[in-house]
Formats: C-alpha cells, structure tokens, sequence
C-alpha cells in the first residue's frame, strides 16, 4: 500500500468504475413499477390531477366493522387473528380493511395501526377496559414529529419493553394507554377500539384521540 | 397482497397559476420599490446582500463587510426579533434584498420582513398534507429572480410567490410526496432558471437535479443522480440497484459563471449496506459538474465507492482559487461527511484529485490512492448485512450538511466538524414499500456512540487549504457542532450549532471566542450579514430540530451528563452594534 496514504501531493483523478464489493448472491427486491412521467399544465386549475387514483374508500379512517389485515410479513393481506399474537409483544402492524368492498385502507399512512397482545393483569384499569383479551391497537404514527412507531424495546427509564419511535427516541407504554414515558412526543398514541368477530379483529369505532404529529413536515 | 399497486402508476408534473393549496396574510405589505434580481446582480452581488445560499455562487459563505469585527464585536447586541411560530428544524438563511428579508421555516412558511425594523410584509403559508412524512421536515431558503421568490416543499412542489405580495405565481408538482420523494433544499437561481433537487434517500428513492423555467414553472430538464439504463455510469449498479439506488440531492449546488458549469452534491446509496448494492454506484457520495441550460452530466467525482455508512456527500463544494505546488488552482474544496477533508481541481472537462486528508479519526479508511483518489476501505469497519458493524465517525460523519465558509482575508477554511462520534448497525434485508423508510436495518438497531473519555465532540476547525495544516480549533465540551459558518471581512467567524443555544463569533485568524449571546433554542441556521443605511447586521434563524436533535437524543441515553432539552420553536435573531 505504498500508494495508499493521506496526501497533500498532487496527482490527476481517474474515476474507472470498479466495484469492491462483493456480489450480492440474491435480489430479493421488488421492483418499482414506475410509468413514464406526464407533464399537465393548466392556467387556472383547483384540484390535482393524478395519473394513478387511490381505490375508493382507501384513504379513509378505519371504520366501524373493518377487519385488521396484517400489513406486511409472511401473512401480508391476512385478517389478523387473536391466536396469531402471542402475548407480551412484539406488536404486529396492520390496515383496516372494508369487508363489503375487499379495499385496504393502505391510501394514507394515517391509518397504520399496531397491534398488541399483552398480560391483562398488566393494563391499567382504562386499557383493560379498552382491551380483548388483552389485546390492543394503537396508531402506528408518532405523536411529535410523525414518524412510524417501529420499535419493541426496553424502555430507557424503566425495565418494561415499551413502544418507541426511533426518530428522537420517544417511548410510549402500552398498558397504560400507550401514554409518553420517554421523549419529546407531546401525547400519546391514539386508541382504535376492536372486537374479536370469529377471532379475528374487527375495528368497534373511530380512533379514540388524534392520530398523527403534531405538525406535519 | 400488494400495496397500493394504484399509487405507483406515475408522477404528474403539474403547473397551475391559480393554486388553492396556498393562503397568504398580508400585514404592512406590499412592498414598494423592490429590487428585481437580475443574473448580473446574482453574479456579483452587492456587499449589502445576501441572496444566494452562501451568498456567492462559489459557495464560499464569505461577506465582504466589516463595520463589525474583532475590536467591536463585543459590542453586538440584538436589534429585533420574530418568532415564527413553528418548531422543528430552523435551517434557511435569511435571504436580503436590499432591505427586504425572506426567512424559509419549516411547514412550508416564508415570511417577508423589513429587515431594518424586523416588521412583517407578508407571509405565505403552505397547506402541507395531514399524512406527509419526512425525516427531514425543514426548508434551507428561497432563491430570488426577477420580482418572484421561489420555495422547494416538503410535499414535493416548487413554489413561485410574488415577492412584493407574496401571493402564488405558479406552484409545479415535481415528484409524489406520498412515495418519499421531498426538498428541503433552496433553489440555486441561473439565468431564469429554478433548480432544485430531490430528498428521500432513506426512502429508496431515484435522486435527480431539476430546472424549472422562473417564468411560468415549466419543467425544463431533470437528470437523475443515478443512471439509468445506456447512461454512463449505469455499469456501476447490479440488476434493478438503480432503480431505488438513493443518490438524493437534498442541496443547493454552487456555480461556476466562467465556465457556465453547476457543481451538486450527491447523497449516499440506498439501502444503506453497501453488500446490498454492489459496484461503485455512480454518482452516489458524489460531486456531478452539470450544464445548467441541459442537465447533462459533463463530469463527476467520486468521494468514496459503494457507501455504506449513510455517508451523503451533499454540500457542494466550495470553488475557491488557491496556490498550490507553485500553480493556480481552480479547486472544489470540499470537507466530507466521510471525514476526508477533499481538494480537487476543476477544469472544464474533468474533476482531478488533488489531495485528500482526514480531519477528524476516522477507522473506516486506510488511506486514499494517490492515483485515483479512491479512499481504501478497512473491511472491518464496513457495515453488512447479518452482523453487527462498528465504525468512526458515526453515520452523521466528521461533517454533516451544515456548511463550512472560507474566508477570502485569511484564507482559512472553516468547518463545523464533529469528533468522538461512533457508530454501527446490522445491515438487514428488508423489502421495499414505497413511502417507508428502507434503511437496509432496523432503526432501532441504529447507535451513535461517545468514545470513552471524550472530553469533547463538536470541533470548530479552521484550515490552510493551501498546506493542508490545522491553524486552530475551539472544542465543545458537552455538544455536538450542528450548524452553518459564516466568515467576514471583520475577520470574524459566526457559528451557532451548540446545545446550549448560543450563537458565538471567533477571531478568524486565531480562534478567539470573541462574542456568544444565548438564543430561544438551538442554532441550526446559517448565519447571514447584510447592511441597510450604513449599517451592518448579523442575522440568523434560532430552532432546534431534525438531526441536531437526534444526536442530542441519542447524547442523553448515552448518560455522559448532556443537557437533555433543548427547547424548540424558531426566532430570527438579528444583530448589530450598540449604538
Ligand atoms: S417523530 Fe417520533 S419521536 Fe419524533
């Protein structure tokens, strides 16, 4: 490495495209479909215009009656189940979905929903009332700033997993009605009510709290 | 089940002249006697000015003023105030046209004041989407042209506001917000041209550069960072890589009048783990030399191969002539988040490696090839996928986006470096969804790390371009360095970027801390000089947020006895001499 050091000494730059990584072995990503861009102009014009329109009813709030669909993993698009969370965590993600029309309500992130499984002796005496079978669903959107709410880990001030928003580290406790224990988030997590509907979870009505940050970026 | 297979089908560039989506209030507007903006004023600005991001279109972040300097600063003090009335990051410059200031906050807000009594003209609000989210929810300015003003927004528009009444000209969509494509950077104006570029990295977006005509918004031309298919460079990318390859440009790119040449920098790669994007993956971590009428690439350098430290290499570089091994050099100088403080040369055809040192330790580079000026990787501190890897500095690098200044009297380059800072995380794959973040790890898993026995972490470094030697540097016990510089004729260096809310001024020449005055918040701004009536001012925006306050957050739970709250919410601060 004669050559290898941190110089002052000038030299000409010589950009050869050389990879010194090594070959990834799989492509596991999925593709972008992405059409070719289309250029609109208008002189006077109040409403957008989108090439590709969210199905009706998609970017609604959940509703009454909604099934819960797992949002992702092996089970993506599947009603989630009370026998398909074990209890203490970690928490599943999901959208609601209208059973008459099949549409997932996946249009605004809004509407992504965590689902908890926890002890019920462990709830507070508000949560417990909320809860199935010690089952809960809490948005998914971090009061402050709006990031996701990714994280199941040992909180920083206490010795219990909590929810946690890895943007600045807000923390939020499940049993207790997913209020802030750590972080600048200014209140908790808004409550979806549920109900088991042949033990899957069905939504009982309308967030309880707002759902979102406080501004929004 | 796929996901909102109906979002992906396309962006919609969309211009419109009498759009819904702004409100605006006039105060004590409108202004009379604006002074229109013109290319030659652009290119030789007046000293009394501040109209471009560093001023000057070479970056360099250097006022020619110096009724304050190291005799007098002391005598500093505040003249007005303005809260505005938002909190998260405040990041923009106050932009001065002869004795009117344009302030930029986040949520898509630009308020035009008098920037002699701080009363306000107009002010613009933007009505941004419920559900739009953004790691960084901020704006770094408004670019001048003609009687408009021109914003980039966080849901992805290019804005034209009437700078006499702030009122929508034109408002162009450029990209979908809901698919992780934002800006956050000030347009760079060029001859009637608005160009902006792209944010979302961690979003697995497609970075691009884009023109927009001053006049009406059309788009004039957009090239993307990473090449697609028969581009040069597309041989760098595996399979579909280049399709979610990141390369965000989330910065105003500086310009060469002489050469009519734009220099812009480029971000990391996406996902983070560079096992998960083999090849060199042009032009990430990149410097690209553009034509401003065209777009078309005319040349690039590479800072480092194959990132995989989240290491955006996005402040251009300055453009600084300097004397070097007995001939002139037309250098792009350029302090790198990769902890390599860079030297190249620019001519019209190519970027040539000139020098290349580290300006805070790093273990992630053993060295750099004098040929090439290809840094070479300890594999060791790598990030990949399945383990856990450490690495120094952290991902925030020696030096973020926050921008260093050089100072034409002293010849000094100045940088806001960060030392003591580690990091890691296992890489993972993870599928993409678009709109979420795709970091290729958890973020949970994500760690900033003080070395043991720090005795400080933010450096404020001034270096001689010319020898490549350190002339002096101020260490700050108990915080990160997280904000812009700005030198002066005064031979005075401003800086704010601390936790304790102070904003501070340096003797340019020895480092002296001359001046510091405590502010509402942290000082993540960029600090401006400008002059009305004979009289100089020092202006900056105070408000802590975005990643200033992630490394603050991440400090506290290493319990190294940090100051845990730094209160938020912005005020434009503005300075002059006691009477
Ligand atoms: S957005 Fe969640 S802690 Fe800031």
């Amino acid at each position: 490495m004669s050559r290898a050091s941190f110089n002052t000494s000038s030299s000409s730059s010589d950009n050869t495209a050389e990879s010194e990584a090594d070959a990834c072995t799989e492509q596991t990503r999925r593709a972008l479909l992405m059409s070719a861009l289309a250029t609109t102009a208008c002189l006077a014009c109040s409403t957008q215009v989108h090439a590709g329109e969210d199905a009706p009813g998609s970017d609604e709030r959940p509703q009454k009656g909604d099934l819960l669909v797992f949002s992702e993993g092996d089970q993506e698009g599947k009603p989630v189940t009370a026998a398909a969370l074990s209890a203490g965590g970690p928490p599943v993600h999901a959208w609601p979905k209208d059973p008459k029309t099949s549409v997932v309500r996946s249009a605004s992130r809004l509407n992504e929903i965590l689902i908890i499984r926890l002890d019920p002796a462990e709830l507070d005496e508000q949560t417990k009332a909320r809860a199935v079978d010690g089952i809960l669903a809490y948005s998914a959107i971090c009061s402050h700033a709006g990031c996701p709410v990714t994280a199941w880990v040992k909180s920083d001030v206490g010795d219990k997993e909590v929810l946690k928003c890895m943007c600045h580290n807000s923390e939020y406790d499940p049993r207790a009605g997913a209020q802030v224990v750590f972080g600048p988030a200014p209140r908790r997590l808004a409550t979806l009510p549920l109900t088991l509907v042949d033990g899957s979870l069905s939504v009982a009505g309308n967030f309880i709290g707002k759902v979102g940050g406080a501004q929004p970026g | 089940m796929t996901r909102k297979q109906w979002l992906l089908s396309g962006f919609v560039a969309f211009t419109c002249l009498a759009s819904t989506l702004a409100s605006t209030a006039a105060v004590s507007g409108p202004i009379e006697n604006y002074a229109p903006v013109t290319a030659q004023r652009l290119e030789n600005p007046e000293p009394a000015n501040w109209m471009l991001y560093r001023r000057t279109y070479d970056g360099q972040g250097y006022s020619p003023l110096d009724q304050i300097n190291t005799s007098n600063v002391k005598n500093l003090t505040p003249v007005w105030t303005f809260a505005t009335g938002v909190v998260e990051g405040h990041e923009a410059p106050p932009i001065v046209n002869n004795g009117v200031m344009f302030v930029a906050t986040p949520m898509g807000q630009v308020i035009a004041l008098n920037a002699k009594t701080g009363d306000e003209y107009w002010r613009y609000k933007r009505q941004l989407p419920d559900d739009l989210f953004q790691l960084h929810p901020t704006s770094r300015g408004v670019g001048l042209w003609e009687d408009k003003l021109y914003l980039a927004t966080t849901d992805d528009h290019v804005v034209a506001l009437d700078a006499k009444t702030g009122k929508v000209v034109w408002d162009t969509k450029v990209q979908d917000y809901k698919k992780g494509q934002y800006m956050t950077l000030m347009p760079l104006i060029v001859d009637g041209k608005v160009i902006v570029g792209g944010s979302g990295g961690e979003f697995g977006v497609r970075g691009y550069v884009a023109a927009y005509d001053a006049k009406d918004g059309k788009e004039l031309w957009r090239t993307y960072t990473i090449p697609g298919e028969g581009e040069p460079g597309h041989d760098t990318w595996q399979g579909e890589d280049w399709k979610n390859g990141g390369g965000s440009a989330w910065m105003t790119g500086n310009y060469d009048k002489d050469t009519k040449t734009i220099y812009w920098g480029v971000g990391n790669a996406a996902p983070w783990p560079g096992e998960m994007h083999p090849g060199d993956n042009l032009y990430t971590s990149s410097v690209l030399a553009l034509d401003p009428n065209t777009g078309k690439i005319k040349t690039y350098h590479q800072y480092h191969q194959n990132d995989s430290w989240d290491w955006d290499e996005v402040e251009a570089p300055m453009l600084i002539d300097l004397q070097r091994d007995g001939r002139n050099i037309k250098s792009l100088v350029h302090p790198g988040r990769d902890a390599i403080f860079w030297i190249l040369e620019r001519t019209p055809t190519k970027i040539n490696y000139v020098a290349g040192w580290p300006f805070v330790s790093t273990d992630v580079w053993k060295g750099i090839d004098a040929e090439s000026g290809r840094p070479i990787v300890d594999p060791a501190h790598k990030p990949m996928v399945g383990k856990r890897v450490e690495f120094c500095p952290s991902l925030w690098g020696g030096k973020d986006w926050p921008s260093a200044a050089y100072s034409q009297k002293t010849g000094l380059v100045y940088v806001p470096a960060n030392e003591n800072f580690c990091g890691g995380f296992t890489g993972e794959k993870v599928p993409l969804k678009p709109g979420e973040l795709w970091l290729g790890t958890k973020p949970e898993d994500i760690g900033l790390k003080t070395k043991p026995g720090a005795d400080h972490f933010g450096e404020l470094q001034a270096w001689d371009p010319v020898t490549g030697k350190k002339m002096w540097q101020h260490n700050f016990p108990k915080s990160q360095l997280f904000g812009s510089v700005t030198a002066t004729a005064g031979d005075l260096v401003f800086v704010g970027g601390t936790n304790d809310r102070n904003f501070r001024a340096f003797n340019a020449k020895s480092g002296e801390l001359l001046w510091e005055q405590k502010t509402n918040s942290g000082i993540m701004g960029m600090p401006v000089s400008y002059e009305i009536d004979g009289t100089q001012y020092i202006a900056i925006q105070s408000g802590w947020g975005v990643d200033a306050q992630r490394i603050q957050d991440a400090l506290v739970t290493n319990n190294i006895g940090i100051e845990a709250n730094v209160p938020q919410g912005g005020v434009i601060w503005v300075f002059a001499l006691k009477k």
